[in-house]
């Protein structure tokens, strides 16, 4: 039973809007109750949106839909898309040692997520009532929620197992140790990624259950971690978010809509690597706790500096304006760096000339039992062309110095080498395993 | 799967009395767990006639052999737990503890079917906590006894109160009514009892015999796939293949675990085997699910 359920047009029932067809979004929009929607928790709007399309159903011609993001394309989405509300990140270990099982498997996934990020049901078996449905269903009338699904390959996936280590980029491997590292084995590693992003958990959380379920008998969890944002609906403006230190984070991150810095910053090009690369990128993946009750007691003097940026603006220290360039020359009265240079501001922005682009999500996951404080942190998730070049040479002089490392433990890391984007008929990974 | 044993065993016990005994045709005297399998029937037989002959009707013969299979199952239950029982009521401790776990490998290969009779599941296989204190009976109550008490002392009742509930449910399952439907769910039924309790060493709390329950649960699960495994071959021969090597991924997994005639302790079990046997499990039980494609639709 193929269900299309992307379109999702509704009409308003409201008299000067009468005969003009909305989407979902727009009622979200024109009703404000996006926010009262997640507030409880999806079914709020759901109820909402259901009422009226029972009293008036709407043509479905209108298919074109904001909560759509096309999954097919010369990149995968995900990585440009402005970060949805939630993350469901999954790492997986492949049980198979035949290469034409992880293809399958990939075939397999291409076409789960094309539906899955569309609306649709998964397969075609949902209404048989002697097989379980191919759909798990917990999605089923609900928003695409914007959902992008993106998929990587760690360096483990080139080892000995598949014949595949001559594909293997130069610097494609772990990330070298940090100082101060932390790192504990079920947070690390994988041989596949898969991050599903999301405006509502519950779709994001769908995505990746149904992608193990396909995985059943070739790969398993590894690790997963789930993620949050400030949602649209509590910051309609769309400002920077906060991270859960309080502080905006993601102000210097390059503008995903200039296409050069984008192929110079992120897309793996050709000459830059393996062509089965271009067109892809690199995954950086670290979880960070954060030792949040030990930066509740600290002084906000002591915070901003350690950020290099003020709290409430989130302004580089010394100026008034969040997007203000971080001037590193600037001196105090005593001769002193307005900006701490130890600051992490400072030492990530460095010299200016290595970026990487961000999209990253808050993570809580309850209290650690054993000292009863908050288990929160970052799910910090950065994309760039050259994991060396860009990310680890960032992280060398973060972890040697930064202010900020008194009070954030790096539990967790892995690297995926993020496939190409894959072209209708095609599927992901086609252009190293076809 | 389970029953909801928050019933009182004994209401349970009086429904079965009553509609045991005109319920032998059909599959109506559970109050739940077969509605499914009633139904099937009709649906099998709704099915367009432009499809091959009626699956049910190829079934016929796996059905016939898997009754076998479950009175033959059965008969070695109630002759085991006859010893089992002798031993305790004798106050042989170590010898009831030897019998305890093989003995309970005849019924957890035919879980599916004695579920499907209502009350006797509670009866002879409820945990504590599972029913009421003052219902508590059967198999591991006397586990209790044996390993946390290290005594037999006052389970004499118990013990033969369990017999009769096994020799109740040998002369059950000879007019239960089997069909293809309980035959489809059935085997993924065995291994979904894995899943909620034995892998988590659950099951057997006292004992930490959980492995042998494992291995009898997949057993009877393969036999219920051997049964069917011609008709799945016909119909879609990839899932065929893909159970059966994942029968013999999930065994290969569970072999280094033998000791003697049985199995080690769960104790025993490491973190990450545990694990390991869990996604092996689930590897099978996922294709294992989608049997019910040779019921055609």
């Amino acid at each position: 039973m193929k269900k299309d359920k992307s379109a999702k047009p509704v009409t308003k029932p409201s008299e000067g809007l009468m005969d003009q067809k909305l989407s979902r979004r727009d009622i979200l929009r024109l009703t404000g109750v996006g926010g009262l929607g997640l507030l409880l928790g999806g079914t709020g709007a759901g109820s909402i949106i259901a009422a009226r399309k029972a009293s008036e159903p709407a043509p479905a011609a209108l298919a074109a839909n904001a909560d759509i993001i096309p999954f097919y394309g010369s990149h995968q989405s995900g990585i440009l898309t402005p970060a949805q509300n939630f993350i469901v990140f999954a790492a997986f270990d492949l049980t198979t040692i035949k290469l034409a099982e992880v293809k399958q498997l990939l075939e397999a996934w291409t076409t789960a997520a094309a539906a899955l990020t569309s609306g649709s049901l998964i397969g075609n078996v949902n209404d048989n009532p002697n097989l379980p449905p191919s759909d798990t269903g917990e999605a089923d009338g609900l928003s695409p929620s914007k959902c992008t699904l993106t998929f990587g390959v760690g360096p483990a996936f080139f080892d000995g197992r598949f014949g595949l280590a001559s594909k293997r980029p130069s610097t494609f491997a772990d990330l070298p140790a940090f100082a101060g590292d932390a790192l504990e084995p079920q947070w690390c590693g994988g041989d596949l990624c898969v991050q599903a992003c999301a405006d509502d958990l519950q779709v994001a959380f769908h995505a990746i259950r149904n992608l193990a379920r396909i995985a059943r008998g070739t790969a398993v969890l590894r690790w997963t971690q789930e993620g949050f944002q400030r949602t649209g609906g509590a910051d309609p403006k769309g400002g920077t978010p906060r991270n859960l230190l309080g502080f905006k984070d993601g102000t210097g991150n390059p503008d995903v809509t200039d296409a050069a810095a984008m192929q110079e910053i992120v897309w793996s090009g050709s000459g830059d690597g393996p062509a089965w690369m271009n067109g892809g990128t690199y995954m950086a993946v670290r979880r960070v706790q954060l030792r949040v009750e030990v930066w509740d007691r600290s002084p906000l003097s002591d915070q901003e500096n350690t950020f290099g940026r003020y709290r409430q603006s989130g302004a580089p220290i010394g100026a008034k304006d969040e997007f203000a360039d971080l001037n590193l020359e600037a001196k105090d009265a005593a001769g002193r760096p307005v900006v701490p240079p130890n600051s992490h501001s400072a030492l990530s922005h460095g010299d200016g000339s290595v970026k990487i682009l961000r999209r990253s999500y808050s993570y809580s996951s309850g209290m650690n039992l054993k000292t009863g404080q908050l288990d929160a942190g970052l799910l910090f998730i950065s994309f760039q062309k050259d994991l060396v070049k860009q990310f680890v040479s960032i992280q060398q002089r973060l972890a040697k110095s930064d202010m900020l490392n008194e009070y954030i433990l790096h539990t967790g890391s892995a690297v995926f080498a993020c496939f190409p984007g894959v072209r209708e008929g095609g599927y992901i990974g086609e252009t190293l395993l076809g | 799967m389970k029953f909801n044993y928050a019933v009182p065993a004994g209401l349970l016990a009086a429904s079965i009395l009553f509609t045991g005994c005109a319920s032998n045709d059909n599959n109506n005297n559970n109050n739940s767990g077969n509605e499914a399998a009633a139904a099937s029937s009709s649906n099998t037989a709704s099915a367009p006639a432009s499809t091959t002959a009626p699956a049910a009707a190829d079934l016929t013969s796996a059905i016939e052999q898997y009754r076998n299979y479950v009175i033959e199952q059965c008969d070695e239950f109630v002759k085991m737990t006859e010893s089992f029982t002798t031993a305790v009521k004798a106050g042989q401790l170590e010898e009831a503890k030897a019998l305890y776990a093989p003995s309970r490998m005849h019924y957890e290969r035919i879980e599916p079917i004695a579920e499907a009779l209502g009350d006797l599941d509670p009866n002879i296989d409820a945990r504590e906590n599972d029913v009421d204190p003052a219902d508590w009976r059967g198999f591991h109550k006397i586990e209790q006894a044996l390993w946390q008490n290290g005594t037999t002392d006052g389970m004499s009742e118990v013990a033969d109160q369990l017999l009769k509930d096994a020799q109740l449910l040998r002369a059950k399952v000879e007019t239960t009514d089997i069909d293809a439907t309980l035959l489809v769910t059935g085997a993924v039924g065995l291994l979904n009892e894995v899943s909620s309790s034995k892998v988590t060493g659950e099951e057997e709390r006292y004992s930490h015999t959980d492995l042998y329950d494992f291995v009898a649960n997949v057993e009877g699960a393969q036999k219920i796939y051997e049964l069917l495994k011609p008709e799945l071959a016909k119909k879609d021969p990839a899932l065929d293949q893909t159970i059966g090597e994942r029968f013999t991924a999930l065994l290969n997994e569970l072999a280094p675990f033998k000791s003697g005639d049985g199995y080690v302790s769960y104790e025993t079990l490491k973190e990450d085997e545990i694990r390991k046997l869990s996604q092996n499990l689930d590897a099978l039980a996922e294709p294992l699910s989608n049997m019910g494609t040779i019921l055609g639709v």
